[in-house]
């Protein structure tokens, strides 16, 4: 027997060996990842959610659960909708350029019908629900607020068509979740596709 | 032969138990010079042994379970014999290791115990910060009231706002969309074994460390330079039975502290325990105002002072989290030629008062409501907090260090 090793040979079959086990590793440690991501049960917890909005008085709003998320739906006065174009300046994406939005919302009032406002309510910053503030000019958020939301958790603020202010955190207005009418006073929110629901 | 010594001898045969208590007790020599500031190492021990012992039992009565947690630390507190003892003794002991491990580093700073020889041990500390970090904010996840619920959405959606892959990220994070069940259980899962687990075996990793280079002291000197013709450091004394009978005097202080709030203040006005979170989790419904616990407060109070850039709260995110990790690099960034403030120039003084002074204000500003003044003020402060360790290269170079003495000093 000789005594003579082949150091290059024995590093092959060690980098071999390593990277044999490595891609084992790989494998085994797919079933560990796989069962953190959503189960099939968080994954079906998506499904529309069809609410009865006849009862929302104007100036009022009412929440709905749709995937875990509260959503909005506020039924705006004429007065509110009236104040949404007075304060374009201080805004921070006035014409809602960024897609938060179906096409279908992309107008100056994010909304189907001018009136109801249908938007999560999670704040795009970093996902708290902020309060609804209809109020006009209240003392703690100033003379210039004409009513909308104000997230409690870093002080970000929209105005009544969600749309964010300029100089807060969050970065851009909130969602506007897909959503259709099946009637007049019937809302389906989390599908917006044309025929039966 | 006596039967102790036949019994201890059948052991050390096996086991080297005399050798181990020889070289961590009775014959690791620790400078004779510590002061007030060295009790908070082994009180940091102390709080962990107690955050086991009452987590332990905690989770004999706890479940992970959305519908049920909420009520079962109701239980805990009500029903449970001595439960709501236990429950305050876990909650007092999560504040009161922030205090000490906060105190703990503080002392290095301010004695230069990261310098060489010791930049591992402090690198090592670090790590375990951090883990401490993700370890209680899971535990607070786990009473499933308001605050609960919003801190973790908050801070799960801080991974949201990385690049590309935040949103799946978070999602990872979470198990779900939203913060849910899924989350609990998961968050139950690594607060109570692989969390605790890892944090147990790097604080065993910095004890090590620490006996292999020795303890600073007040004076950052080495007293391995003078030793006697044993081999023993002239400056020093053995850990036990000096130090051991040290600490415990520590440890009934410190206890006698911990049992005054259990006792008398074991919300301690909201900032242990907050007001909100004795509110059932609602995802519906944020609360009026939410702030996380008084020890992450400081880092809340910096991501809230970065206003958005590029249309992406992530600067603000990256802000928190290198305030978070940039003692990593203390024991580099220090150019000083002396370790202790007792012999630092002036210029390291000022820095590191403005630094404590930022911290502490950053902190009572992460407790309060953002109004646009006090974002400017936190932003002045972070500001000041991140030139504290980018300008020190500088500043510690420059400054003008007074000679060391040869031997340890009492003051």
């Amino acid at each position: 027997m000789t005594k003579h090793v082949d150091h290059n040979k024995r590093l092959l079959l060690v980098a071999a060996s390593m990277a044999a086990g490595g891609v084992a590793a790989a494998g085994a440690g797919t079933p560990f990842v796989m069962s953190l991501m959503p189960s099939e049960r968080a994954k079906a917890a998506g499904a529309p959610v069809e609410v009865d909005i006849a009862a929302i008085e104007p100036g009022m709003m009412t929440v709905v659960e749709w995937q875990g998320k509260p959503v909005w739906i506020v039924r705006r006065t004429q007065a509110m909708l009236d104040l949404l174009a007075k304060h374009d300046d201080s805004l921070a994406d006035p014409d809602s350029s960024i897609q938060q939005q179906p096409e279908y919302c992309h107008n100056a009032y994010r909304s189907i019908k001018p009136e109801i406002l249908v938007v999560l309510g999670v704040c795009t910053h970093l996902g708290c629900s902020p309060t609804y503030r209809p109020e006009v000019a209240p003392p703690d958020l100033g003379d210039n607020w004409p009513g909308g939301w104000f997230c409690p958790c870093h002080g970000s603020r929209f105005d009544l068509a969600a749309r964010v202010y300029k100089g807060v955190p969050a970065p851009t207005n909130l969602v506007v979740p897909p959503h259709k009418y099946l009637s007049d006073s019937r809302l389906l929110i989390g599908d917006d596709r044309k025929g039966k629901a | 032969m006596k039967p102790l010594k036949k019994l201890v001898d059948w052991i050390d045969y096996r086991f080297p138990i005399i050798d181990t208590i020889k070289e961590h007790a009775t014959e690791y020599y620790a400078p004779k010079n510590f002061n007030f500031w060295y009790f908070f190492g082994g009180l940091a021990l102390l709080a962990l042994g107690i955050m086991i012992l009452s987590g332990i039992f905690l989770a004999m009565s706890y479940k992970p379970d959305a519908q049920l947690a909420f009520g079962a630390v109701e239980y805990i507190m009500r029903d449970v014999q001595g439960g709501w003892l236990l429950r305050y003794i876990h909650s007092t002991g999560a504040s009161m290791f922030f205090v000490v491990v906060y105190l703990h580093m503080f002392r290095g700073m301010m004695y230069g115990s990261y310098k060489e020889p010791r930049e591992l041990l402090w690198v090592i500390g670090c790590v375990i910060y951090l883990a401490l970090m993700a370890e209680a904010f899971m535990g607070y996840l786990l009473p499933w009231g308001q605050m609960s619920f919003w801190g973790a959405q908050v801070i799960t959606n801080l991974f949201s706002t990385v690049p590309f892959i935040g949103s799946d990220l978070a999602i990872l994070i979470r198990g779900d969309f939203v913060i849910s069940e899924a989350t609990l259980n998961r968050f139950f899962a690594l607060h109570i074994a692989a969390i605790p687990l890892i944090l147990v075996g790097i604080i065993f990793v910095h004890i090590v460390a620490l006996h292999r280079v020795g303890s600073n002291n007040p004076d950052g000197i080495e007293i391995k330079k003078h030793k006697d013709a044993n081999g023993h450091p002239l400056d020093g004394i053995p850990f036990h039975p000096y130090y051991t009978v040290k600490d415990s005097m520590g440890a009934v202080a410190f206890l006698f502290i911990f049992c005054a709030i259990i006792f008398f203040a074991p919300d301690m006005g909201g900032y242990f325990l907050e007001d909100n979170n004795f509110v059932p989790a609602n995802p519906m419904k944020t609360p009026e105002h939410i702030a996380p616990v008084w020890y992450f407060t400081p880092y809340y109070a910096i991501l809230r002072a970065v206003p958005p850039m590029f249309g992406s709260q992530f600067p603000g995110v990256v802000a928190m989290g290198i305030g978070n990790v940039i003692f990593f690099l203390l024991p580099w960034l220090d150019r000083g030629k002396v370790k202790s403030i007792r012999y630092r120039g002036p210029i390291y003084k000022v820095f590191l008062t403005l630094f404590v002074i930022s911290f502490l204000g950053l902190g009572w500003l992460g407790t309060l409501p953002a109004t646009p003044v006090y974002t400017w003020i936190a932003r002045v402060l972070s500001i000041i907090y991140f030139a504290f360790f980018i300008l020190m290269p500088w500043y510690t170079k420059i400054d003008k260090c007074k000679p060391e003495p040869d031997r340890v000093t009492f003051h």
